[in-house]
């Protein structure tokens, strides 16, 4: 499994290698301009020293390349001193991965934003899988009844509805209405006592719930299939003659076995919890990850959105070779050898 | 393995039904019955092997899966030592079910493939609080040995093994709760020939060791006349001839009975080349909608306008002897209608199968 999991690594260096460039053509190939929010007295000469003091001078190769070497060499470098606290070469003269609206490098910012995203995003997955797995074994057990029916239906509405239009909803309903809870994430909230942690709680309710419930509505499909495809198998029926009770029987015998590929979708759907959510976290005022990306796209701030969408794609990446590794963990019939 | 004539009975199944509802439409309405077992009665003896034979689909599976509780059934009783199976229920039911066992068809699909050989095995004398720690440990390698696994592959999962070694360990672990009773639901149909007779001379032994009872479900009627002393044969939900088994072999007396044994090909050229076959026209009728009358008159090749009429009552022709058909005559000496000339008498009555290779 190791040696899988290495050459897996190795393998995946060029895949990240190509996905960056695609990227970088496709802001590159995009029209725009990141001068354009600027007001429109400054003069035209003095919005293309801008331009050039951007880099944007320079031809689309060597933007490129600089960009990989500050992303690759420079940022890791950073991180390294300003962990351990060593100083590594020239570090006041190495190039970080900068915004160009805010100066500020790229890395920091989402560093800034990750624990928020994580907060809302994270929760809410956990509170997704809490959810779908006792309503997709209920749901197999029983199929066709009354509860699956209900089931089947709640959760078909649950993925086909935005999430903007529940948030909203919800908004309107608990905080408005109601006045029950926040409309606005404040991120600032910090959590020292009992008191402020029933604001956290109540501030987080929302997203959390518009969030849960549309993965949950997914992946308890993805439970109830994987149920109903282990319940009909003749070891089930082992199990019963054998005298087990009905609790070993489903939760034992066959919800262990159904777990397998309802886990590898979970590993799979885990980097979108990194990558935020940016529909809810517009909705809810969240500043978290997603935020700043459609922020950066908003303004054109190309090296912020370079940068964010290439961690996506490195954590998409990782979880597949995640996903792998979990399936040959969990069913022993699989071997990466 | 003969089973002694006086010992009681220890499994009496009388009557017994298992009908499935079709349902259909958006509100899933009941809209028709398959009647998969349709009134089936037999006893059976301590030590005893009953073969049940017919073709695919007449029941025979859900027959075995019914009397062991693991399907519901539509009506009828089943009494094991004297105690209705049917009439138990969650707890109660739960108690007896060491006491009957099942070996499935499928060894691939049957044993959980998350689970450790040791683990399948254990895990109902742990749920039934037989053994625990070593002495179950050491319970587990001891059936292993005793069905012809080594002992030290016990950490090892089902999909590790081969397909006859497998069904070793479903046979292990039917046995680990020291069953009296196991029904044998096509052991070998998933096996190769030559991996069968190891399965069947097996299954031989244990009976021998253990004083087991088999309900032999096949429709291999070579392997049958190996290992039963009596045979039941089921078309389309019944019984229709019950007999033991050199008798049935020598003289069967239902039509159907005789056309399953013509089929039976003998291994001798000369033999073979003059016989002639009763072919039978059409297909099993859908057990949906059953023909009237004899199950059977559909195809029957001597079937008569009351055949078609009248369900054949299930008669002793002679002591343990039993036919449903209009056609045969009772008493001593009864006789089916002539198709012709009884099949088994052409391999004489020695009662090993010649199409069994001994292992």
């Amino acid at each position: 499994m190791f040696r899988y999991a290495v050459r897996r690594l190795i393998f995946a260096v060029p895949t990240l290698l190509v996905i960056s460039f695609i990227i970088f053509a496709l802001l590159d190939l995009a029209p725009s301009d990141p001068t354009a929010q600027l007001p429109l007295t400054i003069p035209e000469e003095v919005r293309e020293m801008i331009k050039l003091s951007l880099g944007l001078g320079e031809p689309f190769h060597i933007r490129y390349v600089r960009w990989l070497e500050q992303f690759l060499v420079n940022e890791p470098l950073n991180l390294i001193e300003t962990y351990w606290d060593v100083r590594i070469g020239d570090s006041e003269q190495r190039l970080r991965v900068r915004s160009w609206s805010t100066r500020a490098p790229v890395i920091d910012l989402i560093a800034e934003r990750l624990p928020q995203t994580l907060m809302v995003v994270g929760v809410s997955y956990m509170v997704a899988i809490l959810i779908a797995v006792p309503i997709g074994v209920v749901s197999a057990y029983r199929q066709y009844s009354i509860f699956d029916q209900v089931g089947t239906f709640i959760s078909m509405v649950g993925f086909s509805v935005p999430t903007f239009f529940t948030g909203t909803v919800l908004i309107v309903i608990f905080s408005v209405m109601l006045g029950w809870l926040p409309s606005i994430y404040d991120t600032t909230h910090v959590v020292e006592d009992f008191d402020s942690f029933i604001v956290q709680v109540k501030q987080m309710i929302m997203p959390v719930m518009v969030l849960g419930l549309f993965n949950a509505a997914q992946l308890s499909r993805f439970m109830r299939s994987s149920m109903l495809d282990n319940l009909n198998q003749e070891y089930v029926r082992t199990a019963r003659a054998k005298g087990m009770t009905e609790p070993v029987v489903v939760l034992i015998h066959v919800l262990r076995n159904s777990m397998i590929p309802v886990i590898t979708v979970i590993a799979l759907g885990l980097p979108a919890t990194f990558a935020g959510a940016i529909i809810t976290e517009q909705i809810f005022r969240i500043n978290g990850v997603g935020q700043l990306l459609i922020g950066a796209i908003e303004s054109a701030d190309i090296p912020t959105v370079q940068t964010v969408t290439f961690i996506f794609a490195i954590l998409i990446v990782m979880f597949n070779l995640v996903a792998d590794l979990l399936y040959g963990m969990l069913d022993p019939r699989i071997r990466y050898d | 393995m003969t089973p002694d004539a006086s010992s009681s009975a220890l499994l009496e199944v009388e009557d017994l039904k298992t009908h499935f509802p079709i349902l259909a439409g958006i509100f899933r309405r009941q809209v028709g019955i398959v009647k998969a077992v349709d009134g089936i009665s037999f006893t059976l003896k301590r030590g005893e092997t009953l073969g049940l034979v017919g073709e695919s689909g007449c029941g025979k599976s859900t027959a075995g899966r019914t009397i062991l509780r693991l399907q519901d059934a539509t009506a009828g009783r089943v009494r094991l030592d004297g105690e209705d199976l049917l009439a138990l229920e969650g707890e109660a039911l739960r108690r007896v079910r060491p006491r009957m066992q099942m070996v499935f068809q499928d060894p691939h699909a049957s044993l959980n493939p998350r689970m450790t050989v040791s683990s399948i095995v254990s895990e109902p004398l742990d749920e039934h609080n037989l053994l625990a720690g070593a002495e179950r440990q050491e319970r587990v390698e001891q059936l292993l040995e005793s069905v012809g696994l080594d002992p030290t592959f016990s950490n090892r999962y089902p999909h590790e093994f081969s397909g006859g070694q497998r069904q070793r360990i479903g046979i292990a672990r039917a046995l680990a709760l020291n069953p009296d009773f196991i029904v044998c639901d096509e052991p070998i149909a998933a096996l190769d020939v030559s991996i069968q007779a190891q399965v069947v001379n097996l299954l031989e032994d244990l009976q021998e060791q253990r004083t087991l009872t088999y309900l032999f479900i096949s429709h291999d009627l070579g392997m049958i006349r190996h290992i039963a002393n009596r045979v039941a044969v089921m078309y389309l939900g019944r019984i229709v001839e019950l007999a033991p088994r050199d008798v049935l072999y020598a003289s069967p007396l239902h039509p159907y009975t005789q056309a399953l044994l013509s089929a039976v090909p003998i291994p001798d050229p000369k033999v073979e080349a003059t016989r002639s076959h009763i072919v039978l026209r059409g297909d099993l009728p859908s057990p949906a909608n059953p023909p009237l009358g004899c199950n059977f008159s559909t195809r029957c090749p001597v079937a008569t306008s009351i055949c078609r009429e009248a369900e054949p009552e299930w008669r002793e022709t002679e002591p343990g002897r039993f036919v449903a058909c209009h056609h045969v005559t009772v008493g001593n000496g009864a006789r089916g209608p002539d198709l012709q000339p009884p099949v088994g008498a052409a391999t004489g009555t020695d009662g090993a199968s010649p199409s069994v290779p001994t292992a």
